[in-house]
């Protein structure tokens, strides 16, 4: 159904996800001026719209590939914040056991293949997914995120042709923040995005990821014609990047005024607060107290990460094989 | 008249092509007998002793210890005396130069059809006289009898089986003691041997013995080669490392337990074990077999000394006298019509580890069972 | 028992475990040949026809020809592999493994590890390798080191027909990601194979010959080499010991360092290049392990380090043979004399 026919149920768990990943981004940012956080974090503050008017199509037998950019979709997907944390900051009880890092978590069970810190690496394994779906006869779909740059690899390329000759059930979710780290995808990227589709008899779409109600009904439209065996379908998804490309980067190819105007003008939240509550379909008091209640699990988190144990050293031999 | 005669070197089991002499176990120019062990060879399945095939003088030996010689060459001349050293290097550059054959008479083990599935059966010899049934033990297959098959053939026909589950036969889904008894009815049935001799090893025995007693018409004699069966004891330790086992050094070891030496044991013994324990189905069909003729806790779970007393026809039993997986002292106290023989120095294989002397065992048993069959 | 080539076997493993396992499915390029054309179905079954005859038993669902989009269809099986699938995918010269060895050494490799050990990748990887049939440069290499090089990987390089398909059925039912490689110049070797369904344990070498003055290890096609020159060695009163570890990961380091502890000398004959190659790898380990049985100077027969040459000649020098085996052995024999 079109998002402004959800129920209140429903639109209530899509701002608690959004508001989640944003004060999870924002947090983690805090800690890693900190320096106790381990390696890199790229954070995706401003395009949670993306992740999660996509995610709340699928279910756990759903599967979705992430980026190095993954933290959004393994909150939209469902993975714990707690444990995602905990894995960035290296602990014994994140969700890959302190062994992946930000750029790995996954959470299989929940359908979460991996973020993935190779650009362009997660297309082809959502086509596996699909590929799994289609042989074990399920209706379950897979979903592709992927940035503008990695809509240039030849990975994305071949993955748009594999699925479109094998029919498969993926959506390729192509998450526009205008940069492939630091170069603007107006100069990277050849031609329109969304015309790539074309190319390959895909369908596609194109909403404004500040709007999770656009990027939800182009979306559903997607999943349906996957899960009814109609094939592919990209989605050109813009969105804002409120952060560097990664921890460490200055952002000075971008002017402050330029972030600023991002943070102040483009914010899925604040654009999804006005909608419901102009529409009533949600009070501003149940979105103020939303926020409160995010806030305490974000700072559970943090304290909760903290405190736990980095990994036993026996652990750094362990599971590269099943049986070794 | 000058009476020269090559000694050869044999073939044992249908894929050997050469062996190795090891050693002479007498000196050039000693007067050997006929039967008399004279020179032990080795192939990559097992060691062994070639026996002069004729009483005289070892004038030759053309092979030297650690040769490598292939089946049929020659490895050295037994003659007489007055034969000269010219007519003997005659001799051996005419035995030299002819090629050995490759042995395409040597038949090859095939898979026989039954009522219940194909078993693989070693068919030799012929002939009008009741046929013999060779049965190996638990992880063994027809190859135990490679030294003894071509000794028995001369007068009857003679086929030895691989059990299910065992050497190429598939493994069955029923596999216990009654079923391997039923499985070797089928193949006689398959066979038109309504009723034979029947020669079984450890659990082979044991297979016999069951036979016997529930169908003793289709027993003519029972030969018992260190049965399971006649007691309590026997060594876990071998059928749980032969069980568990699945690569070759811990299968290497659990085979060495069956031998007074281990050294016996080859790589190629060890690999065409794991080859027929790899098959799909057939660890679980050794352990259901297993279950049905052992429990950890108490031993040996089949009492057959019944079987063997109410049997009526010619019985022998072998063992080997430092059998090391059932003791020798089963063999106790079975009734007088038995005849027993303790083979001196044999492990749980004597008729590998002493394959003559057991073949003279085989051989007058099965002519007396005749005399009184 | 029945005599099968190479190919047959690795056909028969094929069809066995798609038969008993409906989750195991083929991919790669021309694995059938001929889809979307207007002539014969199947009209391959694969570059080298060991797929032959899969289409016919198991429909299109399962044996699926793919477009020429290695990393695409190569990330496919890894994430249906970790999604609940058993693909075994094809690339049809090991030398393609450029277009898509992320797939299979960022990905597929690391799941299990980087995700915590919660991921299981049963990914089979098959490809042709090896040098010998005139192919030149980009369709004769080896590669085997890189994929042993990358934790995470198994890599089974079967020498006979025999083992081609117990460890072909072993791959497929191991839970880790495996690339199997096959030389292309084995295809129409024969040898006893049984009907039946088996398995052959990884790291687990074979033994083919046991002799107490030097021991060759040697895998693939090479060692058929190192038979030739065992045998030859054999008339001079040299009797050497021959292992094919026939899994280069996980490697039978045991079996190894046993037989040259009874041996004392060592010989790798490799069609690898030398730099990081295997016999490499072999020779460092049980310089290592075994320093102190050495009579004499671990040997490596590899090819030159450069790439496969077109002209037969230059190729045909290229390659290891019994002759170099041959005096590689004398030379560690006569060490210290």
């Amino acid at each position: 159904m079109a998002a402004m026919q959800l129920p209140r149920e429903r639109l209530r768990e899509a701002y608690r996800l959004m508001r989640t990943i944003r004060s999870f981004e924002d947090r983690v940012a805090a800690e890693m001026a900190t320096g106790d956080v381990p390696g890199n974090t790229h954070l995706y503050a401003g395009q949670e719209a993306s992740a999660v008017g996509v995610c709340m199509h699928l279910t756990d037998s759903d599967h979705i590939a992430s980026t190095h950019r993954g933290h959004g979709h393994s909150i939209a997907k469902g993975c714990d914040p707690a444990a995602m944390m905990a894995e960035i900051f290296g602990k014994a009880t994140g969700t890959c056991a302190g062994k992946g890092g930000s750029m790995h978590i996954a959470d299989l069970d929940r359908g979460m293949l991996g973020a993935n810190g190779i650009v362009g690496g997660g297309p082809p394994l959502a086509c596996g997914a699909a590929l799994t779906a289609r042989t074990l006869g399920t209706r379950d779909v897979s979903v592709a995120f992927s940035g503008d740059g990695a809509v240039n690899q030849g990975t994305t390329a071949e993955s748009f042709n594999l699925a479109r000759v094998l029919m498969l059930p993926v959506i390729f979710v192509i998450e526009d923040n205008g940069f492939g780290e630091a170069t603007a995808s107006s100069y990277a990227v050849a031609g329109r995005i969304i015309d790539r589709a074309l190319g390959y008899a895909m369908p596609a779409a194109y909403a404004d990821g500040t709007d999770f109600f656009a990027v939800h009904d182009v979306m559903e439209e997607a999943v349906q014609r996957a899960r009814d065996g109609g094939g592919p379908t990209l989605l050109h998804i813009e969105t804002p990047r409120y952060y560097g490309h990664f921890s460490g980067d200055a952002d000075t190819y971008r002017t402050p005024e330029e972030r600023a105007a991002l943070r102040r003008d483009r914010c899925c939240l604040a654009n999804f607060r006005a909608r419901v509550t102009e529409a009533r379909l949600l009070e501003a008091e149940e979105l103020d107290s939303m926020d409160a209640a995010v806030a305490e699990v974000i700072d559970a988190a943090v304290a909760e990460a903290r405190a736990a144990p980095l990994p036993d050293l026996f652990s750094l031999t362990t599971d590269v094989y099943v049986n070794y | 008249m000058t009476d020269l005669h090559a000694l050869p070197m044999p073939k044992w089991g249908m894929t050997m092509t050469e062996g190795t002499l090891v050693d002479w176990l007498v000196p050039e120019g000693a007067l050997v007998e006929q039967g008399q062990e004279i020179a032990e060879v080795e192939t990559t399945k097992i060691a062994n002793a070639v026996e002069a095939p004729v009483s005289g003088i070892l004038r030759r030996q053309v092979a030297v210890p650690g040769a490598s010689v292939p089946v049929g060459g020659l490895l050295g001349v037994i003659g007489d005396a007055e034969t000269t050293d010219a007519e003997i290097e005659a001799f051996v550059s005419a035995r030299v130069s002819i090629s050995a054959e490759s042995d395409d008479e040597t038949p090859a083990p095939r898979l026989v059809e039954t009522v219940g599935g194909p078993i693989n059966v070693l068919s030799l010899g012929g002939g009008a006289g009741i046929p013999v049934v060779l049965l190996h033990g638990y992880g063994g297959d027809l190859g135990s009898w490679m030294f003894n098959v071509d000794a028995l053939a001369s007068d009857r026909p003679v086929y030895a089986i691989d059990l299910p589950g065992h050497g190429a036969s598939p493994p069955r889904a029923a596999s216990e003691l009654a079923d391997l008894a039923k499985a070797v009815f089928q193949v006689c049935d398959a066979l038109s041997a309504p009723r034979v001799h029947l020669v079984g090893h450890s659990l082979g025995g044991a297979v016999a013995l069951t036979i016997a007693s529930t169908k003793p018409e289709r027993a003519a004699s029972l030969v018992l080669v260190a049965p399971v069966g006649l007691g309590r004891e026997i060594e876990a330790e071998y059928l749980t490392a032969f069980l568990a086992a699945d690569r070759r050094r811990p299968m290497k070891q659990a085979l060495g337990l069956l031998f007074s030496d281990p050294d016996a044991v080859s790589s190629d013994m060890v690999e065409g074990v794991l080859r027929s324990k790899r098959r799909d189905g057939v660890p679980q069909a050794l352990a259901a077999t297993l279950e049905g003729f052992f429990d950890p806790a108490s031993g040996q779970t089949q009492e057959l000394r019944p079987a063997l007393s109410g049997f009526d026809g010619p019985v022998t039993v072998i063992w080997g006298d430092v059998d090391g997986i059932i003791p020798p002292a089963h063999a106790d106290g079975l009734p007088k019509t038995s005849e027993v023989h303790l083979v001196p120095g044999a492990g749980h294989m004597p008729m590998m580890e002493a394959a003559s002397a057991v073949n003279r065992l085989l051989t007058a048993h099965f002519s007396s069972a005749d005399r009184s069959g | 028992m029945p005599v099968k080539t190479f190919r047959a076997a690795l056909n028969e493993a094929l069809h066995q475990e798609m038969a008993r396992d409906p989750r195991t499915i083929v991919l790669g390029e021309d694995i059938t040949g001929g889809k979307g054309a207007t002539g014969e179905k199947d009209a391959w079954g694969g570059a080298f026809g060991v797929t032959k005859g899969l289409l016919d038993a198991f429909g299109e669902k399962r044996v699926i020809d793919t477009p020429i989009t290695e990393s695409a269809f190569v990330g496919a099986a890894a994430g249906a592999a970790v999604t609940g699938l058993r693909p075994v995918a094809e690339i049809m010269f090991v030398d393609f493994l450029g277009v898509c060895f992320d797939q299979i050494f960022n990905q597929a490799a690391k799941f299990r590890y980087m995700f915590g050990g919660k991921a299981v990748t049963p990914l089979v990887i098959r490809a042709t390798f090896g040098a010998g049939s005139r192919s030149a440069s980009q369709h004769s290499q080896a590669l085997y080191p890189l994929f042993t090089h990358i934790p995470g990987l198994k890599v089974v390089i079967p020498s006979t027909p025999y083992d081609a398909k117990g460890l072909l059925i072993e791959a497929i039912r191991d839970d880790d990601p495996v690339i199997f490689l096959e030389n292309k110049l084995l295809y129409d070797t024969t040898g006893d194979v049984p009907d039946d369904s088996y398995t052959i344990p990884f790291a687990e070498a074979a033994v083919l010959r046991e002799g107490s003055d030097v021991t060759i290890v040697a895998v693939g096609r090479m060692v058929s080499v190192a038979m030739d020159a065992a045998k030859a060695l054999a008339t001079e009163g040299i009797e050497a010991t021959v292992i094919d570890p026939r899994t280069a990961s996980p490697l039978d380091t045991e079996t190894i360092l046993e037989m040259v502890e009874e041996t004392g000398r060592l010989v790798i004959v490799d069609e690898s290049n030398p730099r990081c190659g295997f016999a490499a790898d072999i020779a460092a380990l049980v310089a290592e392990e075994a320093f102190d049985v050495l009579k004499g100077p671990i040997l490596k027969i590899t090819p030159p380090h450069t790439p496969v040459p077109y002209a037969p000649n230059l190729e045909d020098a290229y390659l290891p043979d019994a002759a170099r085996v041959i005096a590689a052995v004398r030379r560690v024999m006569a060490h210290g004399e």
